[in-house]
Parts: C-alpha cells; structure tokens; sequence
C-alpha cells in the first residue's frame, strides 16, 4: 500500500504540474460550460441550454481525464522508457496500474467539485436526478474510455499517440452528444454517434439526472460494451517499451 | 552462492535466436563486465536477468531468485540503470531520486545520491536540461536508490566527460566494495578493462569467453611499438629473427612475451635503421585486442 501511495502521489503531482492537461481536464470543460450556457448558440432543444450541457459535460470531463490525460501521459512514458524503469523497481505493472486508476478517479472528482456547482451556478436544475445511477455512468464510462486511451498509448509513438488522442478527443467530443444533440447530426452520422462512449456516456448520464436521454437502455449496452471491450484490447496492445 | 546465475539461457525474438544457450555467473562483491558486439545479446540476457524479459528456455536466478515469477521480490534489492533514461523529461533531479527512494522504502538518503554523482548544483533542474553525462549521472543515482545487493548497468559512462567517468567509476567501485554484485553492460572496453573483476563475451547470442583479463589474456602476450610507417619488416626478421605485423599506420606488433632481451634487439635494429621508437608496451593484449580476437575482429 505504501508504494501505491508513493506512486500515486508522484503521477498526481505530475499531472497538476502538467498545465496542458489542467487546460484539457479542467480548463476547457469549464469554458465549454460557461461559454454555451451563457450564449445560446447551440440547438439543444431545451428551456436552459445549461440542462441539456452539463450532463455532456460531466461526460466530456470523463473523457478528457480516463482517454485523453492518461492516454497521453502514459504514452510519453512508455516513449520515454519511464514505465519500464518503473517496472523494475517494487512497485510493479499492478500496483502501477492501481496508480493510475487512482490518480484518474482523483482528478475526475476534483473537475465534478468544479464544475457541478458552477453548473449549478449557471442554473442547471436537474428533475429529479438518481445520483448513484450517474456515479455508475461514470464509472463504466471511466473504464471504457480508459481502454481506449491505452490502447493507443499502449502502441503508438509519443507523438502521434498524441495526435491521435487529441484528434479522436475532437471527434468524439463532435459526434458524441455531448454539444451538439443528436437529433441535430445527419441520419448516418447519428447512428454513428449512438456506438460512441461518449455518446452512449452522455444519454445515460441525461439520463440519469434529468431522465432526458434519447435512447438510455440501448446507450446502456453501448456503454458496457465498449468497457469491457476497450480494457480487453489494452491489455492485449499494450507494450510496455 | 552466486548472486547471479544464468543456465543455458536462450531469448527468441520470433524467429531470431538473441540468445543461444549462454551459462555464466556473476559473484557478490564483484564487477562482471558483459562485453559484445552491437545485436549480441547483452540486453536481452541482462533484461531476462531483471524479470523484464521471459526466457525462452533455461534457467536465471538472481539472489536465489527467479526473475521472471519472483520479480517483485528480486526488485526490493535489485538497482536498474537504464541505458536510455526512463526518466520523465520534466521530473526534476531531486524530486526523481526522493521518488525512487521512496519506493524502495529503504531509507536511502535522497539528497546524499544526488550529492555522490555529482548533481547537487543542478537538484532542482529537469530531466530534459541535463546534459547527457548528468543523465547518466542521475540514471546511476536511481539504481542506488535500491541500496541494492546486485546491480545491473548499461553503459554507465556513455557520454560523462573524463571527471564524470571517474567519478561514477569511483562510485561502482564503492558499490562493489560493499559486497554489491554489480552487472556492467558496456560497449566501452576501456571502461570494462578499469572496472571488472570479472568479463563475460557474448558474440551472435553465444558465449564465447568468460573469465578475468588475466584468463583472457593467457597466452596472448605481445610487444606492441610504434615508428616510422614504412620499416623493413623481412629485414628485421632477417637480422633478429623478431615477425611483426603491422597493425596500423606506424603501429606494430610481435606476438611474443615481453622479453628484455627481445625488446633490446628490436631497440637496437631500429636505432641502427634510423628509426625511431614510440609507445613501446609489452605484456598482456589489451582489452580491445583481446575482443578483437574472440570476436572475430570486431570491437566496438
């Protein structure tokens, strides 16, 4: 446990020393928020714009940190050779790993302290919201985009790993209802959409605090079929150097 | 017991065979040098030795340890010096070692390593603005985080100024002293031929030499001078009955044991010639010949 905590504690600090990850993990879903909320340029079909954002937000924040965040940084480790030095030492690949998990949930519940009151804030009134069955969403939606994020860092080069981490960020930010409903995409593009995570994560979490989501058992599925098969293909892509 | 025992060892990487059924041991208290060509086989035999490789067949242990099923126990006394870093480009000196430090657990004084590799005026500086000797510097620093029982290090030395190298060599020495069992991978012969007790070639993933300088070098005595670059090879031989080769642009060599009166001969026939006598060195082959000569001529 106690090297768990070294480690933890060392992967945390880098990430709040890290002010391009701050500006991903924090400081863009909170512009995204305040911005949209406040200038009603987005067709969302709801009374208050901020009603239909802030469950996509939440969405994107998970995204941004479990994808983006630990993709990004796990792939310059590995680059690096970082991660194979840590392997030798006795910390470990699981303990790691737990590590990693670890600092992904901290910083996860440090942008819901952030941006669910400035939700609130902004006057986001949520209809009778079930809070356990969003921690859930989240949860599962942690995991699948977790093993999207390694997946590619666990192959990719640095570089292009961040490349293609931001570029399917922008994507699936796009596509995935987060924004933009998905009554406003194309047909084909909207089928699309609904197999995103970040669609699926999005409906369930509209879902389950305001019971606005557009298809929430299908998006369900969805959702856990990408979680358990993204940490599936990591563990199978993954190369430690 | 040796801390280090590897049996038959054999690494397949797909079809290429890395490592062909190399045995060698590694004593406590000892440096063991292990020297190779360029794709021999040194760094999937030493990464096979930490637990970070599987082997395809043979047998390893390390402090009595299995590496590949008891790595985690082995890493509690095992010190890893990367060849390439595997540090975090904005990780900070100090910072990186206390981290190291922590996780060993061992209580090793962070500030006390940075201090004996020669960092503490740049403790606070990251890992990107170090020059490549610091980084070495530092790579050393983390394997002594472990305050290990056998350490495995490549190329501990490799681009550290001449102060640098005799710092860290200083340092491997000590660590060595201290009843450490120390693997050296090197590409630098010299480096090896100053530090190790003990040197083991590896050439095409075999074995083919394993011992001290002293075993290596048996029977392999020679004279070596330089002069001028064009003398009279057969009329030496002529007038002394002394065959040497020239193995370089005005360098020589007599494959012979050192002999005062063979080397006043040589004096005197080149002081007669009108040349004259640079470098003489006589004795055992150096390092380099000696690899030059298992391994085919190829020295790194």
């Amino acid at each position: 446990m106690r090297v768990l905590l070294v480690q933890l504690r060392a992967e945390l600090r880098r990430v709040a020393a890290n002010a391009e990850q701050l500006l991903l993990t924090l400081g863009i879903p909170v512009m995204l928020l305040v911005f949209f909320s406040l200038v009603d340029v987005l067709p969302t079909g709801t009374k208050e714009p901020i009603d239909f954002l802030a469950p996509g937000i939440l969405a994107l924040a998970t995204m941004s940190t479990a994808m983006v965040s630990l993709g990004i940084g796990t792939g310059f480790e590995r680059t690096y050779h970082v991660l194979k030095r840590l392997g030798t030492t006795p910390l470990g690949r699981p303990r790691l790993i737990g590590a990693k998990i670890g600092s992904v949930v901290a910083v996860e519940i440090v942008q819901f302290a952030v941006l669910i009151p400035v939700a609130f804030a902004l006057g986001w009134s949520p209809s009778s919201p079930n809070w356990l069955l969003a921690v859930l969403a989240i949860i599962v939606g942690t995991i699948a985009f977790a093993g999207i994020g390694l997946s590619l860092a666990g192959r990719l080069p640095g570089e292009i790993n961040l490349a293609a981490q931001n570029g399917l960020y922008l994507v699936l930010l796009l596509l995935g209802g987060m924004v933009i409903p998905f009554a406003k995409l194309p047909g084909v593009v909207r089928a699309v959409a609904h197999a995103l995570p970040s669609g699926a994560l999005a409906d369930v979490l509209r879902d389950a605090v305001s019971s606005a989501g557009t298809q929430p058992a299908r998006s369900w599925v969805v959702l856990c079929a990408w979680a358990a098969i993204a940490p599936l293909a990591a563990a199978r892509l993954f190369r430690w150097d | 017991m040796s801390a280090v025992e590897v049996e038959r060892l054999t690494v397949r990487h797909g079809e290429v065979v890395a490592v062909d059924s190399v045995s060698f041991t590694a004593e406590v208290g000892q440096v063991t040098a292990v020297l190779g060509p360029n794709g021999a086989g040194k760094t999937s035999t030493i990464e096979v030795c930490e637990g970070y490789r599987r082997p395809t067949s043979g047998a390893v242990r390390v402090l009595g340890f299995d590496p590949t099923t008891q790595q985690r126990r082995l890493s509690e006394r095992m010190g890893v010096m990367l060849q390439d870093g595997g540090v975090y480009p904005s990780s900070r000196v100090l910072e990186t070692v206390r981290h190291y430090a922590a996780l060993y657990g061992k209580g090793a004084d962070a500030a006390a390593l940075v201090h004996a590799v020669g960092l503490s005026s740049r403790s606070t500086a990251t890992w990107r603005r170090l020059s490549g000797g610091e980084k070495q510097r530092l790579s050393l620093a983390l394997a002594l985080a472990a305050r290990p029982d056998v350490a495995f290090l490549d190329e501990p030395t490799s681009g550290v100024d001449i102060n640098g190298r005799d710092a860290i060599r200083g340092i491997i020495r000590d660590l060595a002293a201290t009843g450490c069992a120390v693997v050296l991978a090197t590409h630098e012969l010299d480096e090896a031929e100053r530090l190790a007790d003990r040197m083991v070639i590896i050439d095409r993933g075999s074995l083919i030499a394993d011992g001290t300088l002293a075993d290596l070098r048996k029977g392999h005595d020679e004279i070596r001078f330089r002069t001028d670059p064009a003398i009279d090879l057969r009329a030496l031989a002529a007038a002394t009955g002394i065959v040497a080769s020239k193995v370089g642009n005005d360098e020589y060599v007599i494959d012979a044991p050192p002999q005062p009166r063979l080397m006043a001969q040589l004096g005197e026939w080149l002081a007669d010639a009108g040349h004259p006598l640079h470098d003489l060195r006589a004795g055992g082959q150096r390092l380099e010949d000696v690899f030059r000569r298992l391994t085919g001529g190829e020295a790194e």
